[in-house]
C-alpha cells in the first residue's frame, strides 16, 4: 500500500484522542481496524493529514450488561462480537450479521464503531443497528452525546458524528426469549459486500407477529428500516404466506444503487424476496 | 536384487509434499519485490485515465520538483530507444500488426497506458511526484465493441482499422455435412473478458553494472524475455541476464514481454542506477493482460439419431489496443478443440481478430481451449435436447473409441492415447448419476422453487506446448522444445537444470522424484535450479501445460546420457564388458556377479577425479539433453457438475462436482491434485464470478477484487477427484495437467445451470452466470421470449 503522506497519533486516552482529532481540523481521521480506512488510503481516494489511531483504548473495548441494554465498545472487533456470550444470548442478530462481514482476518480486526461510523450503506451493521433500535454514543469536546440510530446515519458515508466527535460505544437494547432474528446477506462470494441486506426482528405471542423490525443493507444511500413492512406484518399470522405478503413491500420507499452486482429492479425483487425469507426465519415458520 | 539390496521405494507416483513449499508459503524466499539493490530507485508510472486519446503535452516538470525525486520521463523522451513491444505470433501474413511503444508517445488506447515514469528515490515520493506529472489529451472516440468495430463508420483504434486478421481453417467438406442435414443447430456463446489475478503482482528490478543488464522480473518465461531483449531491444544477447526468482503464479498473465520490464531495462540505463517497480492490484487489474474476450457462433449438422455432421465456428476475438507476445494466436490454440472427442465429418473454423480500445488480451489458463471446449459442450447439451436424448448417450454415440487410438481427428491431430468411456464410467458412478437425474425429475414434476441440474463435459484439450514444426507452420515466432540438464557433483548429489521455469507449479519436487527414480539416488540429495538464464541457459520456459509433458522427457533423457556415461566408467572400475553390468537402484552390477558393484555416486566422484578414466571418456558424469515434442500431449476426462438454482433469487450453489481425470501416468499425485483442485476454481470463477467490465467510456470498472470477483474456499465446492490412467505415448507416458481443470469445470457449471433451467424454458446464460442473469434468464422465459 502506498497511501499519500499523513501525520500519525496513538492516544493514550479518550480525551486525548478527542483532543487530537479536534487539534487536526477537518482533514483528520479516526482509524480504527482499518477495515473501511485503509482500501481508500490505498487507492489514494482519501486524503487525512492525520490519522488518530484508537489502538491503545482498551476501554473502548468489551461487552458489559447494563440490565436493560448491553454496552459494547466501539473497538469491539467484529471476531469478538461473533463470539460474545452476552451479545449472542440477548442481540443475536448482531452476531449473526457481524459473522457475514468480509473473511476471518478481517473479522479479527474490524471493529463494530468503524463499521458504523464508516456509514457504508451496504455495510452490513449499520442496518443492524437501526433494526435494533441502537445508540451511538459519541465524545467530543462537549462531552458525551446520545444518538439513536435512526438519527445516526445522514448520507452515503456520512453521519450526524460532529466534526472531531468519535464514537465511543453502542447501547443496545436486550432482546427476550420471544423474539427471533434473521440477517438474510445476497451477496456473489463470501467476502463480498451484500448486494442486498434484511436484518429483521420478530416478537412471536400466540402465533401472530406482536412486532416486527426490518432494517435494508443497501437499498439506499442510507440503512432503512423498511417501515411499510412492518406495520403489515404487526398482527399478521405468522405463517409462510402471511410473512411473504408483508415483506411484499419491502422495497417501498428504497432507491437502490446501480452496480455491476445489479439493478436497482433487481435490488427490489430481491429486498421482497429476502425480507419474507427473513421474517419466515425470524417468526420460526 | 541381494538380500542386502533393499529395493527403494519408486518415486514415481509418491505423493510426495513440495520441497519448495515452506519457503512460499511463509515468503522467505526471494519473491521480485523483496529485492534490495544498493542504490536503488523506484519507478512510478502516470497511465492514461482516457481510452482513446491524442496526447498533446506532458509536462513532467512539476514531478522533478517534488522530494526525492531523481528523473521523470515521457514518451517522447523515450521514443529514439524504446522501440516497440514484440508480437511473436503473426498469424497470417497480412495481418496488422500496429507499432507497440512501451510507453505511449502520441496516441493512448486503453486505460492505463503509460504515459510517463518518475524516478524517486522511495515508493512514496515516486507515487506522490507521479501526480504532478501534468498531461494533456485531446479525446478520441473509443471503440469498445468488437462487432460494431467492424461496421463501417465505426471510429478506429489504428489507422489501418479496426480488423487485425482473419483466419480460416478446416476439415473435410462442410457444405455437404450441412447441406440436407436433418438437424442443425446455431447458438452464439460469449467467452467474457477475464483478469489473472495472480497471487504475486508482477514486479520487475533492473540493475545495470557496464554493459551488462540484470532483469529480475515475476515472469514465466526468462528465456524468451532474454531473447526478445536481444532481438527487438538492442542490447546484446550475451550482455543480458534475466532472472525469474520465485514467483508467485501466472497463469499465462506472465507469459509476456511488459512494457514495464522494457522500460526498467532502459531507464536504469539512463539513471545510472537500479530500479525497481512492483505494480498495485488496481495497477494489475488494467494493465496484465487479459484472457478470453470471444464472442462464438456455432452451428452444428447431425443426423436424428444423434451423429455428428459437421461443425462449424465463426469467432470474432478482441485483441485490445496492440499485439502482445502471443495475442492473435490464442484463437488458433482453439481451433484444433472445437471437435474435441468427437467424430465428425466436416469442420469449419474462421476466426477474425478486432481492435479494441483496452487492454489487449493474451494467453490466460488454456488459451483458446477453454474458449473452444466451452462451445463444443455447451452444444452436445444443446444438440441432446433438441434431438431428446439423454447428453451422456449423445456424448458416446460421437466420441472416439478406447480401440479406436491412435486417431487422426478431422483436424488431422492424431490422438495418440485416451479412454473416454473408462472416465465417464467411473465420473458416473462417483456422482451418483442416475440417482441425481430421479431427484431432478421429481423435483422439476413438484415445481420446486430450488432447481436441480446436472452439466457435464466430457473434454480433452491439446497441451504439452509444442512440437517445433506445427509451431512453425502456424507462423509462431519459437520453437516448443525444452532442455535440462543434470550435474552430477563430486559428492554424489545431483544438481538438476531446468528450462522451463516454475511459478508455483511445484517442479523442484517433481523433477527431483523423475531423477532419483531414473538415476537411482535419494530424492534429497537432488537440488532442482531454473528460472535464471546464466544458471539455466536453454529453455523455452512454463505454460501451456509443457514443463512436465516436454521438459521433463528432456530430463529423462538427460538421465539416461549421464547412466550411458556411467556405465563406461563403471566397466573400467569394475574391469567388466559395460554389457555385462545391469544398472538397478543407482548401481552397476555385474551380472552374475552381484557383489561386484559401483554406486553412481562412486562412479561421480571418479569421474570427477578422472585419475583411470577409460580412454576417450572426458572427466565429468554432467549431461544435457534438448527434447523437441513429436505430437502434443492430450489429457481428457469427464467432469460432472450437479448445481441448485434458486429461481426466485437466480442464485446458483453447485452441490457436487466430480472430476475424473486421465493424466496419463502420475510423478506425484499431489501436485495433480492441487493442479486439478485449482484449475477447477479457475474454470468456475469464470462460470460465476468474474468479468473485466469496461464503461461506456472505455474505463475498466473492476479495478480491485472488491468487483472483479475472484472465488476463495467458502465459495468452492468440495470436489470429488479420481483418475484414469491411459499412458501417454511419450518414454514417460505423462500428459500435462496445469490447464484441463479449468477447460473442463466451465462448460460443466454451465450446462448444470441451464439443464435445471430448462424445464422453465432457459436455453442459455450469458457468463459469469451472476444472480442477476439467471433471474432475467428466468424473468425473459416465463414471459414468452426466448433467454
Amino acid at each position: 500500500m502506498i497511501p499519500a503522506k499523513f501525520d500519525y497519533v496513538r492516544p493514550a486516552s479518550v480525551d486525548a484522542a478527542v483532543q487530537t482529532l479536534a487539534g487536526g481540523g477537518d482533514d483528520a481521521k479516526v482509524i480504527a481496524g482499518g477495515q473501511s480506512l485503509l482500501p481508500l488510503l490505498r487507492l489514494r481516494l482519501a486524503y487525512p493529514t492525520l490519522l488518530v489511531d484508537l489502538a491503545d483504548l482498551d476501554e473502548l473495548r468489551g461487552v458489559t450488561d447494563d440490565g436493560s441494554h448491553l454496552l459494547i465498545g466501539a473497538r469491539t472487533t467484529l471476531y469478538q462480537i461473533v463470539h460474545d456470550p452476552l451479545i449472542r444470548e440477548h442481540c443475536g442478530l448482531l452476531a449473526e450479521a457481524a459473522g457475514t462481514v468480509a473473511d476471518p482476518a478481517v473479522r479479527h480486526r474490524a471493529t463494530l464503531g468503524g463499521s458504523l461510523a464508516h456509514a457504508d450503506p451496504a455495510g452490513d451493521l449499520p442496518a443492524v443497528s437501526l433494526a435494533l433500535d441502537a445508540t451511538l454514543i459519541a465524545r467530543g469536546l462537549g462531552g458525551e452525546r446520545q444518538i439513536p440510530a435512526s438519527a445516526f446515519f445522514v448520507d452515503y458515508l456520512t453521519t450526524s458524528l460532529a466534526p472531531g466527535e468519535i464514537l465511543t460505544g453502542i447501547r443496545v437494547p436486550k432482546l427476550g426469549a420471544s423474539w427471533g432474528y434473521r440477517y438474510e446477506k445476497f451477496h456473489r462470494t463470501a467476502q463480498a459486500w451484500a448486494i442486498v441486506g434484511v436484518a429483521a426482528l420478530v416478537r412471536r405471542s400466540d402465533g401472530q407477529v406482536a412486532e416486527a423490525r426490518v432494517g435494508l443493507t443497501n437499498m439506499g444511500s442510507v440503512p432503512i428500516r423498511a417501515a411499510a413492512v412492518e406495520s403489515a406484518a404487526v398482527g399478521a399470522q405468522a405463517s409462510a404466506g402471511a410473512l411473504q405478503a408483508a415483506a411484499a413491500g419491502a422495497a417501498e420507499g428504497t432507491q437502490p444503487p446501480a452496480d455491476l452486482h445489479g439493478a436497482p429492479d433487481y435490488r427490489r425483487h430481491l429486498a421482497r424476496v429476502l425480507t419474507g425469507r427473513a421474517l419466515e426465519a425470524a417468526a420460526g415458520v | 536384487m541381494t538380500a542386502t539390496q533393499q529395493a527403494p521405494v519408486a518415486e514415481l507416483g509418491r505423493a510426495r509434499l513440495r520441497k519448495e513449499d515452506a519457503r512460499l508459503i511463509t515468503g522467505q524466499t526471494t519473491w521480485t519485490d523483496n529485492l534490495q539493490l544498493p542504490g536503488m530507485l523506484h519507478m512510478a508510472f502516470v497511465r492514461s485515465p482516457f481510452a482513446h486519446a491524442r496526447i498533446t503535452n506532458v509536462d513532467v516538470s512539476g514531478a522533478l520538483s517534488q522530494p526525492g525525486v531523481v528523473a521523470a520521463f515521457s514518451g517522447a523522451d523515450l521514443a529514439a530507444e524504446q522501440g516497440s513491444l514484440p508480437c511473436a505470433w503473426p498469424v497470417t501474413e497480412d495481418i496488422v500488426i500496429p507499432a507497440h511503444p512501451p510507453m505511449a508517445v502520441d496516441e493512448v488506447r486503453y486505460v492505463g497506458e503509460a504515459v510517463a515514469v518518475v524516478v524517486a528515490r522511495d515508493r512514496y515520493a515516486a507515487a506522490d511526484a507521479a501526480a504532478a506529472v501534468d498531461v494533456d489529451y485531446e479525446p478520441l472516440p473509443p471503440v469498445l465493441d468488437m462487432r460494431s468495430a467492424l461496421e463501417p463508420g465505426s471510429p478506429t483504434v489504428h489507422e489501418a482499422g479496426n480488423k487485425c486478421y482473419e483466419w480460416t481453417f478446416g476439415g473435410g467438406d462442410i457444405d455437404a455435412a450441412f447441406a440436407g442435414a436433418p438437424v442443425v443447430l446455431e447458438r452464439t456463446f460469449r467467452q467474457q473478458r477475464l483478469i489473472p489475478c495472480a497471487m504475486e503482482p508482477r514486479a520487475v528490478v533492473a540493475q545495470w553494472v557496464g554493459d551488462q543488464v540484470t532483469l529480475w522480473s515475476a515472469t514465466q518465461i526468462p528465456h524468451v524475455l532474454r531473447f526478445a531483449l536481444a532481438a527487438f531491444f538492442g542490447i546484446p544477447e550475451q550482455d543480458i541476464r534475466v532472472i525469474a526468482p520465485d514467483v508467485g503464479g501466472g497463469f499465462g498473465s506472465k507469459l509476456q514481454v511488459t512494457a514495464e520490464e522494457v522500460l526498467a531495462v532502459l531507464i536504469g540505463r539512463k539513471v545510472g542506477k537500479p530500479v525497481k517497480w512492483t505494480e498495485s492490484r488496481t495497477e494489475g487489474n488494467q494493465t496484465v493482460h487479459h484472457g478470453r474476450d470471444q464472442w462464438q457462433r456455432i452451428r452444428i449438422a447431425a443426423d436424428t439419431d444423434g451423429r455428428l455432421r459437421g461443425l462449424d465456428v465463426s469467432l470474432l476475438a478482441d485483441m485490445g489496443a496492440y499485439l502482445m507476445l502471443v495475442t492473435p494466436g490464442v484463437p488458433l490454440l482453439g481451433a484444433f478443440m472445437y471437435n474435441a472427442i468427437y467424430k465428425m465429418d466436416a469442420y469449419h473454423f474462421a476466426c477474425t481478430g478486432v481492435f479494441t480500445t483496452k487492454m489487449p488480451t493474451d494467453a490466460y489458463r488454456g488459451a483458446g481451449r477453454p474458449e473452444a471446449t466451452f462451445a463444443i459442450e455447451r452444444m452436445m447439451d444443446e444438440l441432446a435436447a433438441e434431438l431428446g436424448m439423454e447428453p451422456l448417450q449423445l456424448r458416446e454415440r460421437n466420441w472416439i473409441k478406447h480401440e479406436e487410438f491412435p486417431y487422426t481427428t478431422i483436424c488431422g491431430l492424431t490422438y495418440d492415447s485416451g479412454n473416454y468411456e473408462a472416465a465417464t464410467a467411473k465420473a458416473r458412478e462417483l456422482f451418483d448419476y442416475d440417482t441425481l437425474r430421479a431427484e431432478q425429475h421429481e423435483r422439476n414434476a413438484r415445481q420446486d422453487p430450488v432447481r436441480l441440474g446436472i452439466g457435464i463435459s466430457t473434454f480433452t484439450e491439446m497441451c504439452g506446448l509444442a512440437p517445433s514444426r506445427v509451431l512453425g507452420s502456424l507462423a509462431y515466432g519459437a520453437g516448443g522444445w525444452e532442455h535440462a540438464a543434470i550435474r552430477m557433483l563430486p559428492t554424489g548429489k545431483v544438481e538438476v537444470v531446468t528450462g522451463s521455469s516454475a511459478h508455483g507449479q511445484g517442479h523442484e519436487t517433481a523433477w527431483s522424484q523423475i531423477v532419483a527414480d531414473q538415476l537411482g539416488v535419494p530424492f534429497e540429495d537432488i537440488r532442482v535450479l531454473h528460472g535464471d538464464t546464466q544458471v539455466s541457459p536453454k529453455g523455452m520456459d512454463t505454460y501451456g501445460s509443457r514443463s512436465l509433458a516436454v521438459g521433463g522427457i528432456a530430463l529423462a533423457q538427460a538421465c539416461d546420457k549421464v547412466v550411458a556415461k556411467a556405465r563406461v566408467i563403471a566397466a573400467a572400475m569394475l574391469e567388466a564388458s559395460a554389457d555385462d553390468l545391469e544398472f538397478a537402484n543407482g548401481r552397476f552390477a555385474v551380472r552374475g556377479d552381484p557383489e561386484a558393484a559401483k554406486t553412481i555416486q562412486e562412479i561421480a566422484l571418479a569421474a570427477f577425479a578422472a585419475h583411470d578414466l577409460p580412454e576417450g571418456v572426458e572427466p565429468s558424469l554432467d549431461s544435457e539433453a534438448t527434447y523437441d515434442p513429436d505430437n502434443f500431449s492430450f489429457p481428457h476426462g469427464t467432469h460432472l457438475c450437479a448445481t441448485e438454482v434458486d429461481t426466485q433469487t437466480g442464485f446458483v450453489t453447485i452441490r457436487s462436482y466430480v472430476a475424473v481425470d486421465d493424466v496419463g501416468v502420475v510423478v506425484n499425485p499431489l501436485i495433480v491434485e492441487g493442479q486439478v483442485h485449482g484449475g477447477i476454481a479457475q474454470g468456475i470463477a469464470q462460470a460465476l464470478y468474474e468479468e473485466g467490465v469496461y464503461d461506456d467510456d472505455g474505463n475498466l470498472v473492476t479495478t480491485t477484487l472488491a468487483d472483479y470477483l475472484v472465488p476463495a474456499a467458502p465459495d468452492l465446492p468440495s470436489y470429488r477427484t479420481e483418475r484414469t490412467t491411459t499412458p501417454a505415448s511419450n518414454r514417460l507416458g505423462v500428459k500435462g495437467v496445469g490447464e484441463a481443470g479449468t477447460i473442463a469445470s466451465t462448460p460443466a457449471v454451465v450446462n448444470a445451470i441451464v439443464d435445471a433451467l430448462r424445464p422453465l424454458g432457459v436455453r442459455d446464460v450469458t457468463m459469469p452466470c451472476t444472480p442477476e442473469r439467471v433471474w432475467r434468464a428466468i424473468q425473459a422465459a416465463s414471459n414468452g421470449g426466448a433467454a
